[in-house]
């Protein structure tokens, strides 16, 4: 029994969800090897032969992987996969994009998103916006996966000492070409990867408004910012801050859910976090029933006091 | 520009599934049914490239069971010209839908594939990609925009941490993300039009692909319940808490 896991990375640092597929493939039991494809992306497989319990790092170097287009990157893991009973990814947007193709073309059928590996070989995955848990089993010889970013811990960081060794591919398929990313440049930790989230809702009523309120206690607590889908819908932050089903899947330790009523969208993207907090002036908001500690109250008057007393 | 456009037959968004007491599904029995909130997205943006002489026919497909021919007439009222529907006896997986998919793409050729990034109801995220791969087209997943330029379509995506805009040759995949665009309502003239329109009905049989699923499901179960916790009386409380959480000094 043997595992490839598909590094998630910007071409300079490992991504953490990366170190959560790793644990994943752990638990699948036998040997795991990293692929890192990119380019310029040596610091990378570097991280990758530390991390503990990984045996063997792949390293893929080439211009045509380093935006992760999927049209290069798939051809390069089928051409890989012989060698391997499972192909994990973790389920960041490269995983979602990559793994299914990779999937078709060596008739399989992927398991998308699973929280949990069971003793019986099933899996879990969460369906219906997280409403209802799958419990399944799949009679493929060669399994694909992609794993959810909260569903297991993190594999350390340090500690190993694997193998790299180079390896190429076919390379550009000429089919796509990248143009542009535009990616926020922020002081904050990444929202799937913070340990404290403050997320505001639609209650906030403006951009400024987040960067009065939400950004100062942010700032206090070092946490990332989230917001609900309304919020990103009437434009007060950008779409990448969305937490929810279609958004991102977050589990701090602390969630502090602000002017944000709790639709089911957006509990199925936080409701795995460790301590919630809600402030919302509606105390019959759904937010009160996950969160463990609530305070009815006027968001523009309890925020600022608390800011000013942390 | 010819474009096809795949749509599903959802539980509606709005409707909190309920598990049957035998764990077997999902309970659809006398459930409100609509087309998935993304396939929505798919087939408004199909029909705004027709409207704006970009494209000059929108084909919407649907796999499943006979009902799927109501998430069709949708489609056909939003503004698409015609319809085929396969009929299944069984939802076949994301697989065995891309496999039915890339045998209706060889037939009617089309320059662009729209469909969602998912269905809300497996929440798989699969057969656009798998689409893709079948055919060995180029895809651009998860798009917030889309363009032509020239004989490239350009598409601007939501990834983790931002944006990402692709150059796409065609024949291409576009799956959609929530914010490609708005859907529109039909209007009831066009309800009414869109009876008219001709769905051409098929079976999984006709494609002569291999659907037979992969994955046996053991059991459907609720989530882990959270339990409510306490209202705190005050912010000097919460202050207090955040303080013992170690979250704040």
């Amino acid at each position: 029994m043997s595992t490839l896991v598909i590094a998630d990375h910007d071409n300079s640092e490992l991504g953490s969800a990366t170190l959560v597929a790793v644990t994943a493939a752990q638990k699948l039991g036998g040997d795991v090897t990293v692929l890192v494809a990119g380019e310029g992306s040596q610091a990378v497989a570097d991280a990758a032969a530390k991390v503990e319990g990984v045996a063997k790092v792949l390293h893929a170097d080439d211009a045509a992987y380093g935006h992760g287009v999927a049209e290069n990157l798939a051809p390069l893991i089928e051409g890989l996969a012989g060698d391997y009973e499972n192909i994990v990814a973790p389920a960041t947007s490269m995983g979602k994009n990559v793994m299914p193709r990779v999937a078709a073309k060596l008739d399989i059928q992927q398991i998308s998103d699973i929280i949990a590996i069971n003793d019986d070989g099933s899996f879990d995955r969460p369906t219906y916006a997280g409403n209802a848990i799958a419990t399944v089993k799949t009679s493929d010889a060669k399994k694909v996966i992609t794993v959810r970013g909260t569903a297991f811990d993190k594999a350390n960081a340090e500690g190993g000492s694997a193998s790299v060794e180079a390896v190429s591919g076919p390379g550009d398929s000429g089919k796509t070409e990248f143009v542009s990313a535009e990616i926020a440049e922020s002081e904050r930790p990444e929202l799937t990867s913070a340990s404290v989230i403050v997320s505001g809702g639609r209650a906030l009523q403006s951009g400024e408004n987040f960067e009065k309120y939400i950004e100062p206690l942010a700032d206090k607590l070092g946490a990332a910012i989230g917001a609900s889908r309304a919020a990103v819908d009437a434009g007060y932050v950008p779409n990448d801050y969305q937490v929810g089903q279609t958004g991102k899947i977050v589990a701090p330790e602390v969630y502090i859910a602000i002017g944000i009523s709790g639709a089911i969208q957006h509990l199925a993207g936080m409701k795995d976090s460790k301590t919630i907090i809600a402030i919302n002036k509606d105390e019959d908001a759904p937010i009160f029933q996950v969160a463990d500690y609530g305070l009815v109250a006027d968001l523009y008057e309890a925020v600022p006091e608390l800011t000013s007393k942390l | 520009m010819k474009i096809l456009v795949p749509v599903k037959r959802v539980i509606d968004y709005n409707v909190k599934p309920r598990i049957k007491s035998d764990q077997s599904g999902v309970d659809l029995a006398n459930v409100k049914m609509s087309m998935n909130p993304f396939d929505e997205i798919a087939v408004e943006e199909a029909v705004r490239l027709k409207e704006a002489g970009t494209a000059e026919e929108v084909v919407v497909v649907s796999i499943g069971e006979q009902k799927a021919q109501e998430t069709l007439r949708t489609g056909l009222a939003m503004g698409a010209d015609r319809g085929i529907l396969v009929v299944t006896e069984d939802m076949p997986e994301p697989l065995g839908i891309a496999k039915i998919l890339a045998k209706i793409t060889e037939e009617e050729s089309p320059d662009l594939v729209i469909l969602g990034k998912q269905a809300i109801d497996d929440d798989s995220n699969q057969v656009g990609q798998m689409l893709a791969a079948l055919l060995g087209w180029s895809q651009g997943t998860f798009a917030s925009k889309l363009e032509q330029d020239g004989d490239k379509l350009k598409v601007t995506r939501e990834i983790d941490g931002g944006l990402e805009t692709l150059a796409l040759s065609t024949p291409a995949i576009v799956t959609t993300d929530l914010r490609l665009n708005e859907p529109r309502y039909a209007s009831l003239p066009n309800i009414m039009k869109a009876k008219k329109k001709p769905i051409d009905e098929k079976t999984a049989a006709d494609f002569g692909v291999d659907i037979s699923p992969r994955l046996e499901t053991l059991k459907v179960t609720e989530p882990p319940k959270r339990e409510a916790g306490e209202i705190v009386p005050d912010v000097d409380t919460l202050v207090a808490k955040l303080k013992e959480m170690g979250v704040a000094a």
